[in-house]
C-alpha cells in the first residue's frame, strides 16, 4: 500500500519527551539563543501528553538541572521534597531485617542535596520550558520508523492513524507523516523500539558488553499524616528476592513526597532465573513487610505503573551515535544503578547532544554525518567520570548476590571512591538466565488482602492505561507458535508473570492451549521484550495516545 | 454563516478519578485533560458542515485558566477559523458560563451555538438549554442527526421513546449526542497549523458578565467500593440469599 504522507523538516528531530529529550530540546534552543543561530527542534511523543509514559522512583540528583536552569526554583520547577534521611535495609524474611548504620551505606546512595519528585510532573515542566524557548512538542504520535536513505537516518515516520486490527485502514484512516531532520535524537528510554533497531542496525552494542535490564513496579499512596515524614528515603534488598545467592537480584524503595504522598516499588532484576518467580507479586507481597507496611497501612493506592530499567552501565554502553543522529538518556542506558538514578545523567547525554548538534549546525553542516564530538564530550564530562566510578555495580550483585555484591560494592566506593583495581563483568543476558520449569522450584504467592496488596487487574486499572481497540497487535511474535510449543513446556510461559500488566495469558485447557495477549492493557514497559527465553516477541508502538495515562508517576 | 462552538477542558476519560482525601472535590493536578468528548462531536460536526458549504465561519470558544488554551488549540486543529479564550481561574456554574457564550453568540452574531450535549466532568447538562433561553432563540438538545438549509436546521434528537426529529428557525443552539459523528483524527500537519491561528483572549467583564453561584458543593465522596460476590452452589442457596437481603 502506498500512501502520500506529509512530509515537515526540521534542523533536530526528537523522539520521545522524557527527561533526556527535553533537555536536549532546551538545550539546543538555548544555544541557538546565546549565538543567534536559527534552530528548528521538534520534538514527538507517543504518550498522550507529556510525561503520560514517565514512570520513575525518583529521587532526583539536580546536577544536570543545575545545569541546565541554574534558576530553576524561580521557575518552580516541581522540586519540592528535599531528601531529609536516608534509611538502608535488608530484609531477611517476610517480618524481619536490619537497618545498616549510617556509615555503612554506600557513598552514591546517600541522598542529600537531592530530592524525592514525580519524574512525568518534571517532564512536564521540561515541556513547558522548551515550548518557551520555542520548541515543538507534539505527543499523541508515535515515531514507528526510521527514515534512513543511503545509510543515514534522515528522521522518522509517524506510526498510521486509524488502522483496523487486521492491518486494513478504517473510516478515518490517516497516514502518519514523515518528520525529516538534519540529526534525529533518539531518546526513547530503556528498549526504545527504534534505539533498538539503530542498535542493530549500526551494530553499535559491538565491543560492548550485554546489556541488563531490571523490572521496575511502582505505586503511588497517599497515607495517613501521622505515619508520613516528607523527604524520607527508605531503600532495601533481600526479600521477597533473594536473601542469599543470585537467583533473584533487586532492590525495594519507599520514599516521601509531599502532600503525604509516598511512592513505594520494587526493582527485579530480569537476570532472575525461576520462571515461576512474578515480579510484580513479589512487589504485592513485599509491601506486607512491617518496613513498609508501618506507613502504607489505613493508606490509599492512588496510582500503579512498571518500566524496564537499562542498567548495565558504563560496560554496557553501546557506541551512540551514527550517520544522522544519536541515542541518548536510557535509549542508549547512561542510567546510574550505583545510585539507582538515570534522570540526571539522561538529562546530561541530552545536553551534551544538543551542544554537539549545536557545533555542527553552527559550522554550516546539513546534517546526515556523524556526531564524533558526543563520544568526546561524554568522555570528558562529570557523566563519564560518574558512571566510571560505578561501572562493576550490577555485575557484583548478579555474581554474588545482595550481601557480598552489596559489600564489595561499599568497598569500591567507600574506600576506593570508585576506583577499585577491579572490574566485573556480567556476559550473560537476561533472556538467557532462566532454567527449566522442571528444575525450579514453584512460588506460591500469597492472595492480595484487597489492603496493602491487589490483583494486577485492578492495578492496571489505576495506570489509566487505553489503547484504540480496533487496531493491530503491537505485540508481534515472530513465530507465533513458540509459547506454546515451547515456552510453556520449558518455562511454564514466563511472560504470564514477568509482565506486570496481565498481558499475556495462557488459556483454553489441555491440547487446546492458546496464548492470548491482551495487547491493550500493555503498559508499555518493554519487559517482554528483553526477557522472553526465545527473544521472540517484538514491542512496536501502537497507534499515538495509546498506554498509560500516569499522573504524578 | 457563523458557529460558536464551546469545548471544555476536562478530565481525561481513560483516567480513573479520585476524590480528595479531605471531600473537597476530585484530583485535576497533575493529572491527564482533555477535550470534552461531546465537544469534540460538536466541534466535527462544525466541520462537516462547514465541508459541506453550510458554514463559513466556525469560532471555538472555552472558559478557563491559562491550560485552557491547549483545548482551543485543539479546536483550532479540528478545523475552526480562530479561537476565543474567555479568561477565569475558579469555578464557573453553567449558568455563568451560558451567559458569557450568549454575550460572545451575541457580538459575534453567530447563528449556531454548538456544544456537547454535557461535560463528563460535572455531568450537568445544563448550558447549551441556558444560552438558549437567555436569548429566547430554538434549541435542538441530543442531536444525532444535523442538517442546515438556509435559515432552518432539522435536526433529529435522541429521546426516551426513540428519535425525534425537529425543524429549528436559526439562530439556534443544538447540543451534541454521541451517535451524531465519530471525530476525526488529527493530523500532525493539522495540529502545526493550529499554533499560527488567531486565539483571543477576553474576560467576564468584558462581555458584562457577573459570575454567579447558584449552588455550592458541599461534599465531594466516592461511590461505595462493590462488596465480594458470593458463589451458590444451588438454586434453592440462591434463593434463600436472596429471601435473606429482603430482595424476594
Amino acid at each position: 500500500m502506498s500512501v502520500e504522507r506529509d512530509v515537515m523538516e526540521y534542523d533536530v528531530l526528537v523522539v520521545g519527551a522524557g527527561p533526556a529529550g527535553l533537555s536536549a530540546a532546551c538545550r539546543l534552543k538555548q544555544i541557538a539563543a546565546e549565538s543567534g543561530q536559527e534552530i528548528s527542534v521538534c520534538v514527538v511523543e507517543k504518550g498522550s501528553e507529556v510525561g503520560a509514559h514517565i514512570l520513575s522512583g525518583a529521587v532526583f540528583e539536580p546536577r544536570a538541572l543545575n545545569e541546565l536552569f541554574p534558576n530553576w526554583k524561580e521557575l518552580d520547577a516541581p522540586l519540592n521534597a528535599p531528601v531529609k534521611r536516608d534509611e538502608l535495609h535488608f530484609f531477611y524474611s517476610p517480618q524481619k531485617s536490619f537497618r545498616f548504620l549510617d556509615f555503612m551505606i554506600p557513598k552514591p546512595m546517600h541522598n542529600h542535596g537531592n530530592y524525592v519528585i514525580s519524574l512525568g510532573n518534571l517532564c512536564r515542566w521540561l515541556a513547558t520550558q522548551a515550548e518557551g524557548l520555542g520548541v515543538e512538542i507534539y505527543p499523541g504520535f508515535a515515531a514507528q520508523e526510521i527514515l534512513i536513505e543511503d545509510d543515514v537516518v534522515r528522521g522518522v515516520q509517524i506510526g498510521d492513524l486509524g488502522v483496523g486490527h487486521d492491518g486494513q485502514p478504517k473510516d478515518g484512516y490517516t497516514p502518519g507523516m514523515e518528520l525529516r531532520a538534519k540529526y534525529t535524537l533518539f531518546s526513547e528510554g530503556c528498549r526504545g523500539h527504534l534505539g533498538k533497531r539503530l542498535i542493530e542496525r549500526y551494530k553499535l552494542a559491538e565491543g560492548a558488553d550485554p546489556q541488563h535490564y531490571a523490572i521496575g513496579l511502582k505505586e503511588l499512596w497517599e497515607i495517613d499524616p501521622s505515619r508520613h515524614e516528607q523527604g524520607l528515603v527508605v531503600h532495601g534488598a533481600g526479600w521477597p528476592l533473594s536473601v542469599t545467592g543470585t537467583d533473584s537480584t533487586g532492590g525495594s524503595f519507599l520514599y516521601h513526597l509531599e502532600n503525604n504522598q509516598v511512592v513505594v516499588g520494587l526493582i527485579v532484576d530480569l537476570s532472575y532465573t525461576n520462571p515461576y518467580l512474578s515480579p510484580f507479586d513479589d512487589f504485592q507481597r513485599f509491601k506486607h513487610h512491617p518496613v513498609a507496611a508501618k506507613y502504607l497501612e489505613g493508606g490509599k493506592r492512588l496510582s500503579y505503573g512498571a518500566r524496564a530499567i537499562v542498567k548495565g552501565g558504563l560496560n554496557a554502553l553501546p557506541k551512540t551515535v551514527f550517520p544522522g543522529g544519536a541515542l541518548i538518556g536510557d535509549d542508549a542506558g547512561y542510567l546510574n544503578f550505583a545510585k539507582i538514578k538515570g534522570s540526571h545523567t539522561a538529562m546530561k547525554s541530552g545536553m551534551l547532544a544538543a551542544e554537539a548538534v549545536a557545533e555542527k549546525l553552527k559550522a554550516g553542516s546539513e546534517g546526515g554525518d556523524v556526531l564524533t564530538a558526543l563520544p568526546e564530550k561524554f568522555k570528558a564530562s562529570w557523566l563519564f567520570d560518574e558512571l566510571d566510578k560505578s561501572r562493576s555495580f550490577g555485575a557484583a550483585i548478579h555474581k554474588f548476590g545482595a550481601l557480598i555484591g552489596g559489600t564489595i560494592n561499599w568497598i569500591e566506593q567507600n574506600i576506593f571512591g570508585g576506583k577499585a583495581p577491579w572490574s566485573f563483568r556480567d556476559l550473560k543476558k537476561d533472556h538467557e538466565t532462566l532454567k527449566l520449569a522442571k528444575d525450579s522450584e514453584k512460588i506460591i504467592y500469597p492472595k492480595p488482602d484487597g489492603k496493602l496488596s491487589f490483583d494486577k487487574l485492578s492495578s492496571v486499572f489505576l495506570s489509566s492505561t487505553n489503547h484504540e481497540e480496533d487496531q493491530p497487535v503491537h505485540l508481534q511474535l515472530k513465530d507465533p507458535s513458540i509459547p506454546i510449543a515451547k515456552n510453556l513446556p520449558m518455562y511454564d510461559e514466563p511472560a504470564q508473570r514477568y509482565c506486570p500488566a496481565g498481558v499475556y495469558e495462557v488459556v483454553g485447557e489441555a491440547k487446546d492451549k492458546r496464548f492470548q495477549i491482551n495487547a491493550q492493557n500493555c503498559v508499555h514497559c518493554k519487559t517482554c521484550d528483553i526477557k522472553d527465553p526465545a527473544q521472540n516477541i517484538n514491542w512496536v508502538a501502537p497507534e499515538g495516545g495509546g498506554g498509560p495515562n500516569y499522573a504524578n508517576m | 454563516m457563523k458557529a460558536l462552538v464551546s469545548v471544555k477542558r476536562v478530565v481525561d476519560y481513560n483516567v480513573r478519578v479520585q476524590v480528595k482525601s479531605d471531600g473537597s472535590g476530585v484530583v485535576t493536578d497533575g493529572v491527564k485533560h482533555s477535550m470534552n468528548p461531546f465537544d469534540e462531536i460538536a466541534m466535527e460536526e462544525a466541520v462537516r458542515l462547514k465541508e459541506k458549504g453550510k458554514l463559513t465561519e466556525i469560532v471555538a470558544v472555552t472558559i478557563g485558566g491559562a491550560k485552557n488554551e491547549e483545548t482551543l488549540r485543539t479546536a483550532l486543529a479540528f478545523g475552526a477559523d480562530r479561537a476565543i479564550h474567555i479568561k477565569e481561574e475558579g469555578e464557573v456554574q453553567p449558568l455563568t458560563a451560558a451567559k458569557a457564550f450568549a454575550a460572545v453568540l451575541k457580538k459575534e452574531d453567530a447563528k449556531l451555538f454548538i456544544a456537547g450535549k454535557q461535560a463528563i466532568d460535572d455531568d450537568a447538562n445544563q448550558t447549551g438549554q441556558m444560552v438558549a433561553a437567555l436569548l429566547d432563540i430554538a434549541q435542538a438538545t441530543f442531536a444525532s442527526k444535523v442538517e442546515v438549509d438556509g435559515n432552518k436546521a432539522t435536526v433529529t434528537r435522541e429521546v426516551d421513546a426513540g428519535l425525534e426529529t425537529i425543524e429549528v428557525d436559526l439562530p439556534a443552539v443544538i447540543t451534541t449526542d454521541l451517535r451524531l459523528n465519530e471525530p476525526r483524527y488529527l493530523k500532525l500537519p493539522d495540529i502545526m497549523k493550529a499554533k499560527k491561528k488567531p486565539l483571543d483572549a477576553t474576560t467576564f467583564a468584558d462581555l458584562g458578565v457577573t459570575p454567579g453561584a447558584g449552588f455550592k458543593v458541599t461534599k465531594t465522596v466516592p461511590p461505595p467500593t462493590r462488596s465480594k460476590g458470593v458463589m451458590v452452589k444451588t438454586v434453592d442457596e440462591l434463593v434463600a440469599a436472596l429471601k435473606a437481603k429482603g430482595l424476594l
